[in-house]
């Protein structure tokens, strides 16, 4: 599991001492909330993602691109602990959340995924009712009374979106909902945990074009309050919502930067050659 | 059709008569199984309707066939299936969630999963001779309807282990992950969502499961359930007769009258499955509902 931790967010970064451009944008980033340290993951012999050390901004909008089976999608389910259901898979390298190891001896993955919350590649709303969708992870988890959740699961809904489209059927099923509005759901869902850090795989990847703007929409009004990984195939919306953008390829992060710059002026020719759309 | 325009499809013809002539073996087939069935129960009919009356359910079995009722293997087999199922749903599905939502792959389990498959193969007879070695004489539970249950709860379990385990499979894997990345237990995960995604199914197979220790005789027979019993079972540990007992004990006379009884006792025993599925699809209903 690597060294122990320092506490230290803007630990120096004795191994990039030769690339001034990382440590100009180290200066200008916020700092991070979520950063890991050389990560390595392997499925069995497979190693799936090959020591990144991506850090996470607060509160900016962060996407991970690169190609199909690049190790996107597992690189963002390090970063809550939910590739442990995964059997076979074995890690490397620490995961720092505000300088603390989240794989650390004392950690509990409940908790951390309790703060860290996650919205899938595909809408999976509960087969309950809309209420029971956001109500439940706040209830189980004892965020708040249960007289509260009434409130909670009101502002949550309005913070996707989502309101005044479901607010005379609390009471139907999640599943009744069309698929955009199901994603919305789980965005609600996510919310209602009160997380200060969203992680996203390809939620829009299953919706409509329409969706799919809501969907966006929705990720730039809540930037200004949370921390958001976004993983995504859509260099577009990659383009069109985040801060910062890291770019994966064959398990290694080939290149981490603002957006403007890493679409604009890749520092790196296999990024300019994914962004330009020369493969992937 | 041979549209010799076309780039032409070989093989057409023959493949759409194979596929017709398959249709029609499979509808035979289907068919002969329902008619078997329809045979079987009209013989029954014909040949218990005229015993079964108010009388016959209320009386105790006796020398006279005239007087003889299946009181008493009527209650018997309703503690029977009572007790087995309040033993066997409970262990059968703990089993099922631990296997599938809780255990760790590895040589252990993978011995556990081989020993249920075949458990679920053994002959009958053979869990009545665990029975009574186990419950009858080794724990001294004696010829007692507790003793008979327990037989019948290690009979059933594997089916209802099978059915539980591809039941809980069958919850959508995504559902799992959406509860755990809200921050949910394992337990709280399955309590709240895999399992009731899974009861249908798991009802579906806890009802074949008891539907099959209600017309096992052999177990029973082993472990000396009594045949002759003129009296209702007040508790765990009395004495019990159970109606496929009581069936077969009636068809092994020579005398034309018990035979009738003995048909009569199988409409009786019919209906109380019937009623069980009944109550079990009444109740899997109920619960999609609420989804």
């Amino acid at each position: 599991m690597g060294p122990g931790t320092e506490g230290v967010m803007m630990a120096p970064e004795s191994t990039a001492t030769e690339k001034t451009p990382e440590e100009s944008l180290r200066e200008t980033m916020p700092a991070p909330i979520l950063e890991t340290r050389d990560l390595s993951i392997f499925y069995g012999k497979n190693e799936a993602v090959k020591k990144v050390s991506l850090p996470v901004p607060e509160r900016r909008i962060t996407a991970i691109i690169g190609p199909s089976g690049c190790g996107k999608s597992t690189l963002l389910r390090a970063l809550n602990r939910m590739n442990e259901f995964i059997a076979d898979v074995r890690m490397e390298g620490e995961v720092l959340y505000r300088g603390h190891n989240l794989y650390g001896k004392n950690v509990d993955p409940v908790e951390v995924r309790a703060r860290i919350g996650m919205v899938f590649q595909k809408p999976n709303p509960f087969p309950k009712t809309i209420f029971q969708n956001v109500a439940w992870g706040p209830h189980i988890n004892g965020l708040v009374p249960r007289r509260d959740l009434p409130e909670l699961v009101e502002r949550s809904l309005r913070q996707a979106g989502l309101w005044d489209e479901v607010k005379e059927r609390l009471g139907e099923s999640g599943l009744s909902l069309s698929g955009g509005q199901q994603q919305r759901l789980c965005i609600a869902r996510a919310l209602a945990m009160q997380p200060e850090i969203i992680l996203m795989d390809e939620p829009a990847s299953a919706l409509d074009p329409v969706s799919t703007a809501r969907i966006e929409d929705l990720l730039f009004e809540l930037r200004e309050r949370y921390t958001i990984v976004i993983v995504t195939h859509n260099m577009q919306q990659a383009a069109r919502v985040s801060d910062y953008t890291a770019f994966m390829d064959l398990g290694v992060m080939e290149e981490f930067g603002e957006t403007d710059q890493v679409f604009t002026r890749p520092r790196h020719e296999r990024t300019e050659d994914y962004v330009t759309g020369r493969f992937g | 059709m041979t549209a010799s325009e076309w780039r032409g499809v070989p093989n057409l013809v023959r493949r759409h008569r194979q596929s017709l002539w398959l249709r029609r073996l499979f509808k035979a087939l289907t068919w002969l199984g329902v008619v078997l069935l329809a045979i079987l129960l009209y013989r029954i009919a014909r040949q218990g309707a005229g015993w079964v009356d108010w009388d016959f359910l209320t009386s105790f079995p006796s020398r006279f066939p005239v007087r003889a009722g299946i009181k008493s293997a009527l209650a018997g087999t309703i503690w029977l299936i009572g007790l087995t199922a309040l033993i066997s749903i409970p262990v059968g599905v703990a089993a099922a969630v631990y296997l599938e939502e809780f255990s760790r792959p590895g040589r252990l389990k993978t011995f556990i999963e081989i020993n249920i498959a075949n458990l679920a193969g053994v002959p009958s007879i053979v869990y009545g001779i665990l029975g009574l070695a186990i419950f009858v004489r080794g724990i001294a539970l004696g010829r007692s309807v507790l003793a008979g249950a327990l037989t019948m709860s290690l009979l059933i379990l594997p089916v209802i282990i099978i059915a539980a385990r591809e039941a809980i499979k069958a919850v959508p894997q995504s559902l799992r992950q959406g509860a755990m990345a809200l921050g949910a237990t394992r337990w709280q995960t399955v309590r709240h969502h895999v399992l009731p995604g899974a009861l249908p199914g798991i009802l579906t197979g806890v009802i074949l499961a008891l539907s099959r220790a209600i017309g096992e005789t052999a177990p029973l027979i082993m472990i000396g359930a009594l045949s002759y019993v003129a009296f209702v079972p007040e508790g765990p540990m009395d004495g019990f007769t159970a109606l496929p007992i009581q069936i077969f004990n009636w068809t092994s006379r020579p005398q034309q009258e018990f035979h009738g009884l003995a048909a009569g006792g199988i409409i009786v025993l019919l209906v109380v499955l019937l009623l069980m599925n009944a109550a079990a699809v009444a109740i899997r209903h109920r619960f999609q509902r609420r989804r």
